[in-house]
């Protein structure tokens, strides 16, 4: 699967996109979590942080599959 | 950039060639109201020098059809063209262009203000402020379309 970050998010992971291998029982938050892992400061989003997949809001008990795309987006600021 | 009344991407936006395009509705329209949000050479008492806008452009435009729809079913027979704009955008440029057209006024103007609340609450847009001095990522508003509170509280401000 592919996870994309935007914005802040991207910054402080020095990186727009991760390619891992989807274990099973992955969902959005357990991929979240083992980001926040690898990038302890993205905790700072825990309560603030929205999720896509495959380019549609969705919720953090989402499971996931190979061959989806998993965005995490910070609070936004469009206009 | 597209011909869509709903669109994101690099292209200057033009706010004539969206009211051509939403279309007179064969003269049953009495009003169209029209929205250029513009990059602001202030910001908290910062100088801005520019800005740069990103975007999840696939999940935006579905965000955009999900306002569309929005406003369809709470002002039924309004149309909406809106554009967004990412990128490197100077001071004065349009980031965002917004066109409502209804047979009344009441309706295109509460409308067309309910859809740049909506883009502020759950587009996936994000800018990028460079001031004189440093530059910052603006958070705004945590994005959750389903949040009903924040639906009506930009409703409550587009009737206001």
């Amino acid at each position: 699967m592919t996870v994309r970050l935007f914005a802040r998010l991207r910054d402080i992971a020095g990186a727009a996109e991760f390619v891992k291998d989807a274990a099973p029982g992955d969902t959005i938050g357990s991929i979240w979590r083992q980001l926040v892992a690898d990038y302890p400061e993205l905790g700072s989003y825990e309560r603030s942080i929205s999720s896509a997949l495959n380019a549609d809001y969705a919720r953090m008990d989402q499971l996931l599959r190979d061959g989806d795309e998993v965005a995490f987006l910070p609070p936004v600021s469009g206009g | 950039m597209s011909r869509s009344l709903l669109a994101i991407g690099p292209a200057t936006l033009e706010i004539e060639p969206l009211v051509s395009a939403i279309g007179g509705n064969a003269g049953a329209d009495g009003a169209v109201v029209t929205f250029l949000g513009l990059v602001r050479n202030h910001n908290l008492g910062r100088r801005v020098t520019y800005l740069e806008y990103e975007g999840y452009e696939p999940l935006a435009v579905r965000v955009f059809e999900r306002i569309d729809a929005e406003i369809a079913t709470r002002w039924p027979g309004v149309r909406l063209a809106l554009h967004h704009r990412v990128g490197r955008l100077e001071i004065g440029e349009a980031s965002v262009a917004i066109v409502t057209a209804s047979a009344h006024r009441a309706d295109a103007f509460a409308s067309c203000r309910y859809a740049i609340e909506r883009v502020k609450q759950i587009a996936p847009i994000w800018k990028r402020e460079f001031f004189e001095g440093g530059d910052v990522w603006i958070e705004g508003a945590v994005a959750d379309p389903d949040d009903a509170q924040a639906r009506a509280e930009a409703e409550r401000v587009a009737c206001a």
